[in-house]
């Protein structure tokens, strides 16, 4: 009897803990809460749960607990040595593991029904609708997210073809036809592993051709998929928290899949169907955006050291080098010579919204040097230097001035506004979205190509010199 | 079974469905994009909820039923990792805003 009033607190601090962890100062108690109410939920049901078609309560505990602590110390291992830079991987792999969860136990409870004999398990087409949509969102959700996660490892690129929208709707269509048949007509085993195969197979289709600055969009929607699947468990076993767990996160997580493509200002429909960073045709080609100029280390050190106002400019670039340690040495050495040094986060600055506030604040960067876009902006006129490091779409006056760029619209840095720009890439490679940006032909940028991680040293060093 | 008959029987959850919709729209309406991504982390891991499903699954299976016992099983270890995994990154990546506000 006590299960019920455990599943009441462990869906209240479920709604608790989503409400907190959207305030900053709230945050971190708020993922504990959720996650001490999750325990509470896993422990009652364990010991508490009574199956209501035989009375009895749960068996085969040394499955059950082998199965947690076996999950609990790899995702525990996982999650602690995962570098700040793969987080957006990490959760992508997790909410697969989820939706992974949601299709089996659809397997098995189908497999279960279809022991039965036939005149029961027809009458039964409620079930067998919530096992199959359970089965179809949970592997989509799967393999999508394995996808998600190669493409942000870089292990898979992107890959798109003629047709594959239309090609991808057919399959959605033949997936739920082939579904509507076995609900109308339950004894059908061999149908529903067809539909289990072509629901991952949509999956992975759904994510291929988005490119990989969407990605964190197609997460979050991965996401609230996965909530969806885990309500229909709840469907299943009339189980209060699994439903309102899942249908919170469903919900929220659509919003927040919202509000980052409006972060981007993207539509959600452009995000999915767009084929964003595919086909780079739109602006023409390096040869009309004339020439752009080299900027010696030692140069770009003392164009700094004798700056009176820099503001830094973190991307991706700065990510994958992890050189955020190394960046706060130079802002250290510049400030010592009485250079004020603040940092510009854009909102999607990295792959993931926030990912450069986390990678900062790990390497101790103070929170007051963290500008945030309009104030920024409103700083950049007055700013001598801006360095930007592997940061690239995020600058691109293209977002601007030019309506038929991929990301036009998009807000931006008006980094260009500055006395001077030093732009540190790897090489002139495109960014994300795969465009040339006009900022870096400009007079008053100057590039500096190399490793983020390796300049940076190389600039700290020389600072010292000077 | 009719729909409406459907509709009837489940009026309780569906109440619950459309409810636990607004309260998960109206409590993340006004996150800063700071916190976009340590929020669908957060709710990464509140979706591995469906863990408790696979302990049901397998808890009833009956002890030679070696098909539901060894998927049950992978499912479990794959919730629990959905679980535990994404509370503890959700934590990592906060532990670093604090960090930074006490300093």
């Amino acid at each position: 009897m006590l299960l019920v009033p455990i599943y009441i607190v462990s869906s209240v601090s479920f709604i608790l803990g989503l409400k907190m962890l959207s305030h900053p100062a709230t945050a971190r108690n708020g993922n504990l809460a959720a996650a001490a109410g999750m325990a509470l939920a896993i422990f009652a049901t364990i010991f508490m749960y009574i199956d209501p078609e035989t009375g009895q309560g749960l068996h085969n505990y040394g499955w059950i607990f082998s199965g947690l602590i076996l999950g609990s110390i790899v995702g525990t291992l996982a999650a602690k040595r995962v570098q700040m830079t793969a987080m957006p991987e990490m959760v992508s792999l997790f909410n697969g593991m989820g939706g992974a969860c949601a299709a089996l136990i659809s397997l098995i409870e189908y497999q279960h029904l279809s022991h039965q004999d036939i005149s029961s398990i027809s009458g039964q087409k409620g079930m067998i609708l919530i096992i199959v949509l359970g089965l179809i969102i949970g592997s989509v959700s799967f393999a999508g997210s394995m996808i998600a996660y190669g493409k942000l490892n870089g292990k898979i690129g992107d890959f798109s073809f003629k047709g594959q929208n239309i090609l991808s709707i057919l399959l959605l269509l033949i997936i739920i036809g082939l579904a509507v048949s076995l609900v109308m007509n339950p004894g059908q085993p061999v149908l529903f592993y067809v539909i289990f195969v072509l629901s991952l197979l949509y999956g992975a289709f759904f994510v291929f051709p988005i490119g990989g600055a969407d990605m964190p969009v197609v997460i979050s929607l991965l996401n609230s998929f996965t909530g969806v699947a885990a309500a229909f468990g709840g469907f299943l076993y009339d189980n209060m928290v699994m439903l309102t767990g899942g249908i919170l996160v469903g919900a929220a997580g659509t919003l927040l899949t919202i509000l980052m493509c409006k972060a981007m200002n993207r539509s959600l429909l452009n995000v999915l169907i767009g084929n964003f960073g595919g086909n780079a045709s739109s602006s023409g080609g390096t040869s009309e955006m004339g020439s752009y100029k080299e900027v010696s280390l030692s140069d770009a050190a003392v164009q700094m050291a004798y700056a009176n106002r820099v503001i830094i400019v973190p991307g991706y670039g700065l990510a994958v080098a992890q050189a955020q340690h190394v960046c706060h040495e130079l802002e250290g050495i510049l400030e010592e010579r009485g250079v004020e040094v603040t940092y510009a986060i854009h909102p999607v600055a990295g792959r993931m919204p926030g990912h450069m506030n986390v990678l900062l604040a790990e390497a101790d960067v103070s929170y007051d040097k963290l500008e945030e876009m309009e104030k920024a902006n409103d700083d950049f006129p007055k700013t001598d230097v801006v360095l930007i490091l592997g940061a690239n779409d995020v600058v691109n006056p293209a977002a601007k001035t030019d309506p038929t760029s991929p990301i036009y619209g998009m807000p931006i840095l008006e980094v260009e506004k500055a006395k001077s720009v030093i732009v540190n890439k790897r090489s002139m490679k495109p960014g994300y979205a795969g465009i040339e940006n006009a900022l870096f032909f400009q007079p008053k940028t100057s590039m500096l190509f190399g490793d983020a991680k390796k300049v940076l040293q190389e600039l700290v060093a020389e600072l010292k010199t000077i | 079974m009719t729909f409406l008959e459907f509709i009837n029987h489940h009026q309780q959850i569906i109440y619950i469905v459309i409810l636990m919709i607004f309260v998960g729209i109206v409590i993340i309406g006004r996150v800063p994009s700071v916190l976009h991504t340590p929020l669908m982390s957060g709710a990464n891991a509140i979706h591995g909820v469906v863990v408790i499903g696979s302990i049901i699954v397998i808890g009833k299976a009956a002890p030679d039923n070696y098909f539901a016992l060894g998927l049950g099983f992978l499912a479990v270890i794959l919730g629990t990792l959905n679980v535990v995994g994404g509370f503890v990154v959700t934590d990592r990546m906060l532990e670093m805003f604090k960090n930074k506000k006490s300093k």
